[in-house]
């Protein structure tokens, strides 16, 4: 899958590719990851906490909304990188939607966002990369909020959604690759391409609108 | 997480919910069921008793039998490029047996329930004793239950925790009309709800829970009372599989002759993805449940051919209309003229 999607994001050597064995990653200790479901059932069913190691999803429990703690915890992880010389560190949030599921307001998590893009795009001139969830009819204004307020800030926008014409066996849904180009000059237009894709097991294939396979 | 919307009198949810707890019963899997509105000795004692292999198939053979005879050797004139076509099997009745059969009309003996271990949680009993709970930002109700469930997986080993266990059992956990009142939440009254993060939160611990231990949930929630469309988006978003049930009970739906052989729609939102990027998604979306004496069956909605000359063109446009939403697979005849 990544392969495809190196293609159709133009990998050049100013963008590393987007495609990593995170696998070896985890070994060699550069893959930190923080499992949202099992941290926040330590904190709720768990002993007391070290006082020198608050759990990052401290928010759940106090009646604070601020994403401080999450923070410190994506910073402590990414200290090692400004140390043993790692290039283009990438921050994946999956996803931003759920923190507002629970309890966090929109206006900490966008703080939150900013503090992590300051520190991993302009410090560590790395990427951040961000899932979350909307639709087209959605009435969670919170989250509407959230997703315009990224697509605002955001160098690329990747966008699937399903098809408009409704259900289909051979093509799940469409994507759409917006390179915000308008972001680095004024005068410029923002790049859109579309694509179509179908969904495997584990793996995803892109082709050009109404070139799917099961057509031709 | 299997979340099912419940229809609006909770007739058919509540069936579903029972089905679960005695496939449970019938697999030997401990059980865990709660409630805030019914006692959950009493829910355990209306389940419905499961049919023996011959009796089932007499059952449906009864009614195949009838309906073969008639037509499979006729071969189609007019229309006979469709010949070739699969016949249409409204319910799965030749292939793949998943699972076992109940009846409806039977109760389940008393000593196949004693059979399987299971824990209850009775809302109104849970909350006369003690509190002991340390301070989480969540409505009290769902703090418990949640407390309730963990405290089960880890004294019965259901999260791997006790390696000398040799049998590993599963946990289905029933939890019946969440989200109502009676769970001291009031997301189904108000619009906005005074805590309108406790039951997505509740649905996230819930999640994390299951994950982490050999246990599979099934909720009903009364959505049709829940105002608030975000909370629907979140909540949907935050479970496995999503059902919703919908009723013909007191709709305009109930007289329309399209739906004469139905009681209800099933509409499935959301289907599980778990370890792999997508699931088996069946051809047809849409699908009719029926009640009938002795068993609730869910079929693919299959429109009868419309045969009649003498209804006129307006009155089946309306019908037409009302049967957009559905989407008419290949095998159903619609009410659709072709202009020439």
């Amino acid at each position: 899958m990544f392969a495809e999607l190196n293609e159709l994001l133009g990998a050049s050597p100013e963008r590393p590719d987007a495609g990593v064995n995170l696998a070896a990653a985890r070994e060699q200790g550069q893959l930190v990851f923080l499992e949202g479901l099992k941290s926040c059932l330590d904190l709720l069913f768990g002993e007391e906490e070290q006082p020198g190691q608050p759990n990052p999803l401290q928010f759940l429990r106090g009646s604070s909304a601020e994403l401080r703690a999450l923070f410190e915890f994506v910073r402590a992880s990414l200290a090692p990188c400004a140390q043993r010389d790692w290039k283009g560190p990438v921050l994946l949030l999956d996803d931003l939607s759920l923190l507002l599921s629970l309890g966090a307001a929109p206006v900490p998590v966008l703080d939150f966002i900013h503090y992590c893009r300051v520190s991993v795009c302009c410090q560590l001139q790395g990427n951040v990369v961000v899932l979350v969830h909307s639709s087209e009819d959605s009435e969670d204004e919170e989250n509407e909020l959230l997703v315009n307020s990224l697509c605002h800030h955001s160098d690329l926008i990747l966008w699937a959604e399903g098809l408009a014409t409704g259900f289909c066996k051979d093509v799940h849904g469409q994507i759409k690759i917006i390179k915000r180009l308008s972001l680095r000059q004024a005068a410029e237009q923002d790049q859109v391409q579309i694509y179509q894709y179908k969904i495997q097991d584990r793996n995803v294939t892109f082709f050009a609108r109404g070139l799917s396979a099961a057509v031709l | 997480l299997v979340f099912t919307e419940e229809d609006k009198f909770g007739l058919y949810s509540n069936l579903l919910f029972k089905y679960f707890l005695a496939e449970g019963i019938v697999c030997g899997h401990d059980l865990f069921v709660a409630s805030a509105k019914e006692h959950p000795d009493n829910i355990l004692k209306e389940l419905p008793a499961p049919l023996l292999d011959d009796t089932y198939r007499k059952e449906l053979g009864d009614e195949a039998a009838v309906v073969n005879s008639e037509d499979c050797q006729d071969s189609m004139k007019i229309a006979w490029r469709y010949q070739n076509l699969p016949k249409m099997e409204t319910s799965p009745t030749t292939y793949t047996k998943f699972g076992h059969y109940y009846d409806l009309s039977k109760k389940m003996p008393a000593e196949l329930c004693q059979s399987v271990k299971w824990h209850s949680f009775y809302l109104h009993e849970e909350l006369s004793s003690e509190p002991k709970m340390k301070a989480w930002n969540m409505n009290s109700g769902y703090a418990r239950l949640l407390q309730s469930i963990q405290r089960i997986i880890s004294q019965e080993g259901f999260d791997g925790s006790d390696p000398q266990k040799k049998q590993r059992n599963v946990l289905r956990i029933g939890i019946q009309s969440l989200g109502s009142v009676l769970w001291g939440d009031d997301v189904c009254c108000s619009d906005p709800p005074a805590d309108p993060h406790s039951l997505t939160k509740f649905l996230y611990v819930l999640r994390g829970l299951l994950r982490k231990s050999l246990s599979a949930c099934i909720l009903t929630v009364p959505s049709h009372l829940i105002q608030n469309k975000a909370i629907m988006e979140r909540v949907t978003n935050l479970s496995d599989m999503v059902v919703g049930l919908e009723s013909f009970i007191g709709s305009e739906r109930e007289t329309n002759p399209l739906y004469k052989d139905y009681h209800g729609l099933v509409h499935v939102h959301q289907i599980p993805r778990l370890n792999s990027l997508i699931c088996d998604v069946s051809d047809t979306k849409d699908l009719a449940f029926r009640l009938k004496r002795k068993l609730f069956t869910i079929e693919r909605l299959h429109l009868p051919p419309d045969l009649s000359d003498t209804v006129s063109r307006a009155s089946k446009q309306d019908l037409a209309g009302s049967a957009k939403p559905l989407s008419s697979g290949c095998g159903a005849t619609g009410t659709q003229h072709l202009d020439f």
